[in-house]
């Protein structure tokens, strides 16, 4: 008969652990293993979030320590529901959000459908297009910031230099219809890349026999795919949706740097509003009451996408 | 010269011995912005390092972060900084918070007057509330907007004909707002040596304070008043009114058609930027510029000249910009600290002050007869500084300035509205904050 590994683990306990904890059940045994975790989290996530929704019912500033905190019910969460440049800003996210997950979806699957095919230069090819994912985000900010700069930009020269005219007509982060433009195509060129290897991993993730099935009964490469290719890389192109679309909802720190939010508030995205009311205005309940909205918005949207994907994956 | 260095050894003997001795060297950390002068500063510092025994850190902060970052340490009752160089808008706030240590018991007993330093300073640096003989800080760093301008490019022949040609009148140094905009529009887009150019860098940037610091220059000029001067916090018809609405709009005019491309996002880093590279005719920038210009290749030695914020249909005012020293009440070492501004109020720290390139803004050195002629802008400043007009300084003044960051920059920048209807905007904005803090 041979000893299991738990046996053997139990054979190899010294005597004091085993006499210590002799006597517990492994119920007990597991809590305390599991409680220092369920601490943390209580302290670092679940006791924010309570504190936070307790704070949108209030007016507290946190820069008044020394004023009288007052209930104001719902008042909070009216005003914001209600305020124009509330709605705007969830505009220019929305507007940020849909056109970097479909530009980042289209260029990131169609690089990895061409990396994914043997040719020479195929891994140096892998390395050069995954490099800008590998820069800070404030970086990025900062030289695309150069890249669009109206006289001197690269940006600017190359677009001009098709289209004539001069450079200079243009200003991509100061003009209000162009900057929601600039700050997607600069999120899109950083980010394309992480799409392209996870739609990569999709891809590789096919096996060739069904390829080689299709081939026998003379299916079309176009046939090919759209019903074996997309289909199986579904769940992988959705689950990029998903990464991208949570990381552009928090979206700051390569806006701030490109555009600051600017001009006026066309790129004012919802985290940075939220940063300004939160610590810059220093309102403390308001923003806690936007940051509870935000919240439930995000939590609500990712947990139907989420469902929507395992329904996607089990077919 | 034997007499003279006599003096200077009898001064530096008198300035040693007027220090107090301390039982024990202490780590002093001073918290400023990160620009220029705060480099003069250490280089200053240097000297009372070596006389009191004390050592001397500082924190520095870019201008754009410096608000958040500091006003964050103090609203946290922080120790990080024992002594603060904090805007002139943080006055208010520093005081009734707590934040700053009252200097007035102080100053009496170690013969520091307020007299003896530009009144305008004392009113914009020091006091709260304004106009009184409560003090919380030492002026230490007299700053105010002017311009700059290519007096190599004023000065060429063939600029001076066409532009009496097309203005009738010769091209110089502008009277007012309305001339510099049409020596900006002049500029706008010429070739200078090749070299597409254009007419005025102006503050622009939204972030920070930026296009605040810069429209108040139009909007003071114009007829923009915060309050009522008779009533308190009564904003409507002054913050709004028809002079205010047409300052607004002259800033607007002046950034669609005078500036350069891509100019939507410019404070004082973008504008020395653009001035540096020959980009510009003009820049519109605080008066701590100046030194850096001079001293610059491509546009110092003469090729630079300075004039005054112009005058406008209502007078002739300018942005204040500059700060105090404030002892930082969180601080355990405030003993050395209050060594320190005692030290740095003395007129021999103060003429050394100016010589490297610090602002002084005391008396004894500005009115000095040698001053005005010391540096080519040093008239420029004393002019300046004689016309001043500053941002609220009230403890909520965090709370005032964004919403004329965003009013302002989404009308000149994004075209969003009317000057009216931002105006209106804003006094609603401050009307709220006002009742918000009880004085309304």
């Amino acid at each position: 008969m041979t000893d299991s590994p738990i046996d053997r683990v139990a054979q190899r306990t010294p005597p004091g652990v085993a006499h210590k904890i002799k006597g517990l059940s492994d119920r007990t045994i597991a809590w305390i293993f599991v409680a220092p975790t369920i601490f943390l989290l209580l302290a670092v996530n679940i006791f924010p979030l309570i504190w936070t929704i307790r704070l949108s019912f209030t007016n507290y500033r946190v820069n008044r320590p020394n004023r009288d905190v007052e209930w104001v019910g719902l008042r909070n969460y009216e005003r914001i529901l209600n305020d124009p440049d509330i709605w705007n800003t969830m505009q220019a996210t929305a507007h940020f959000l849909i056109w970097t997950i479909v530009l980042q979806v289209l260029i990131g699957f169609t690089l990895a459908y061409l990396i994914n095919k043997k040719f020479k230069g195929n891994d140096l090819w892998t390395t050069i297009i995954v490099f800008p994912m590998m820069l800070s985000p404030a970086v990025v900010g900062n030289f695309w910031t150069f890249l669009y700069q109206p006289q001197i930009g690269l940006f600017n020269y190359i677009v001009t230099f098709f289209t004539g005219g001069d450079p200079a007509d243009f200003s991509m982060i100061g003009d209000v219809h162009l900057a929601p433009w600039a700050i997607v195509i600069a999120d899109t060129w950083m980010w394309t890349p992480f799409v392209m290897l996870i739609c990569l991993a999709g891809l590789r993730s096919i096996p060739d026999s069904i390829y080689e099935a299709a081939e026998c009964d003379r299916a079309s490469k176009w046939r090919q795919f759209w019903t074996i290719t997309i289909p199986m890389a579904l769940p992988f192109l959705m689950l990029a949706v998903l990464f991208r679309g949570i990381e552009n909802f928090k979206m700051f720190d390569l806006v701030v740097q490109l555009t600051g939010g600017g001009p006026g508030n066309t790129t004012t995205l919802t985290s940075i509003d939220l940063k300004r009311e939160a610590f810059e205005k220093w309102r403390t309940g308001y923003s806690s009451a936007y940051a509870v909205i935000l919240f439930v918005t995000v939590f609500g949207l990712a947990s139907i996408y989420v469902k929507a994907l395992n329904k996607v994956k089990e077919r | 010269m034997k007499s003279k260095f006599l003096m200077t050894a009898a001064a530096g003997a008198f300035v040693t011995a007027g220090l107090p001795s301390t039982a024990a060297a202490e780590d002093l950390t001073l918290c400023w912005a990160a620009w220029d002068p705060a480099n003069a500063l250490i280089e200053l510092s240097k000297d009372f390092e070596s006389q009191s025994g004390h050592n001397m850190s500082f924190e520095f902060v870019p201008w754009t972060s410096f608000a958040d970052r500091m006003l964050n340490e103090l609203n946290s009752g922080g120790q990080l900084c024992d002594l603060m160089i904090g805007d002139s808008q943080w006055i208010g706030g520093g005081a009734e918070n707590g934040h700053y240590v009252k200097l007035n018991d102080f100053f009496d007993a170690n013969g520091i007057t307020m007299d003896d330093f530009i009144p305008a300073t004392v009113t914009g640096y020091a006091e709260w509330p304004k106009n009184t003989p409560n003090y919380y800080a030492l002026p230490a760093f007299g700053d105010v907007v002017g311009w700059t301008y290519r007096k190599d490019w004023f000065e060429r022949p063939e600029l001076q004909a066409e532009f009496k040609e097309k203005y009738g009148r010769d091209l110089g140094v502008p009277a007012s707002l309305a001339d510099l905009k049409d020596i900006a529009e002049f500029f706008q887009g010429r070739d200078i040596d090749g070299t597409t150019v254009y007419g005025a860098a102006i503050y622009t940037e939204r972030g920070s304070e930026g296009i605040t610091m810069g429209v108040t220059n139009a909007l003071y000029n114009y007829g923009f008043q915060y309050e009522n001067p008779d009533k308190p916090y009564d904003l409507d018809g002054f913050v709004n009114s028809d002079g205010a609405v047409a300052g607004l709009e002259f800033y607007k005019a002046l950034y669609d058609n005078a500036t350069p491309p891509g100019s939507s996002n410019w404070y004082m880093g973008e504008n020395i930027d653009a001035y540096r590279s020959g980009q510009v005719a003009m820049q519109m920038n605080f008066a701590f510029i100046w030194p850096g210009v001079e001293a610059d290749e491509n546009v110092g030695s003469g090729r630079s000249g300075y004039f005054p914020n112009p005058a406008g249909p209502a007078g002739q005012f300018a942005q204040l910009g500059g700060q105090g020293i404030s002892v930082v009440a969180y601080s355990e070492k405030q003993d050395a600290a209050l060594e320190y501004i005692q030290w740095f109020a003395q007129p021999e720290i103060q003429a050394k002050w100016w010589e490297l390139g610090g602002y002084s803004a005391l008396k004894a050195v500005v009115e000095d007869p040698g001053f005005a002629s010391s540096q080519p802008y040093a008239q420029t400043f004393l002019d300046s500084m004689a016309i001043v007009k500053d941002f609220w300084a009230e403890p909520a003044y965090a709370d005032l300035l964004l919403p004329m960051q965003e009013r302002i920059h989404n009308y000149v920048i994004a075209g969003e509205g009317t000057a009216k209807e931002a105006l209106d905007g804003l006094v609603r904005d401050w009307v709220e904050v006002f009742e918000d803090e009880g004085k309304l």
